[in-house]
């Protein structure tokens, strides 16, 4: 499946895509970047005169590149309906270093399994200096859009 | 293995996903594991999941859909152990 059709199926869009370029693809692993752009809605309050982006959005970076980016895959491999997606059930993440607006992360997941309708993937997120910023497990199940 | 020796082994692979509203005196063999004891279906995998690995089995796609309460779990492992 080409890897630019991933992004056109995803069911986000601004100001709540987390995703610019996946750069590879498999059935064991996804690699995806997003830059915070310095304008982004968030910044104006998290936090006071200290814009630094929320945990809950590096989460979600993590989730649309690590889990629906990657599910938007495994259906099509799987041949399993393109009105599928997959609907998060959980997340359990560290996080070690601040991003701030400007930065460009990547995004790495690996399958831990795809088995009755759930995926879960063991997923890290990189800064531009191959530091890691946050990493930890996400997964999600199978849900049939209308 | 017979149905006592398999509930021992299967309760406590079912407490650790319940619910922090749903007492595990509330497991029994009757108990529907999503409508009553009210485990989601993400958490339904996991014990599946975890039942394999106590049990060395392995459940296919189709075993999921005959799977609604305790006892449906124990007679599909019974079925997987003595196949």
């Amino acid at each position: 499946m080409n890897i630019q059709k991933i992004i056109e199926q995803l069911p986000y869009s601004e100001p709540f895509i987390f995703v610019d370029e996946l750069l590879s693809v498999s059935k064991e692993s996804i690699t995806g970047t997003y830059t915070f752009k310095n304008d982004l809605f968030f910044y104006e309050g998290h936090f006071k005169n200290n814009p630094v982006t929320p945990g809950v959005i590096l989460t979600e970076c993590m989730a649309q590149i690590g889990l629906v980016c990657f599910g938007v895959y495994i259906l099509k491999e799987e041949n399993i309906s393109e009105k599928s997606t997959f609907a998060l059930s959980s997340t359990e993440i560290d996080f070690y270093l601040p991003v701030y607006p400007g930065e460009k992360v990547f995004v790495i997941s690996e399958k831990i399994y795809f088995r009755f309708q759930k995926l879960k993937c063991k997923v890290k997120m990189l800064n531009a200096k191959d530091e890691v910023v946050a990493k930890g497990t996400i997964s999600g199940m199978i849900l049939k859009r209308e | 293995m017979n149905s006592e020796e398999i509930y021992r082994l299967l309760e406590p692979i079912i407490k650790t996903y319940l619910p922090e509203d749903v007492s595990a005196k509330e497991i029994n063999r009757d108990s529907d594991l999503t409508r009553e004891l009210n485990i989601n279906s993400a958490h339904l995998v996991d014990i599946i999941l975890d039942i394999e690995d106590e049990f060395n089995i392995e459940f296919k796609n189709e075993d999921m859909e005959s799977l609604r309460n305790v006892n449906d779990a124990i007679s599909l492992i019974q079925q997987k152990i003595s196949a």
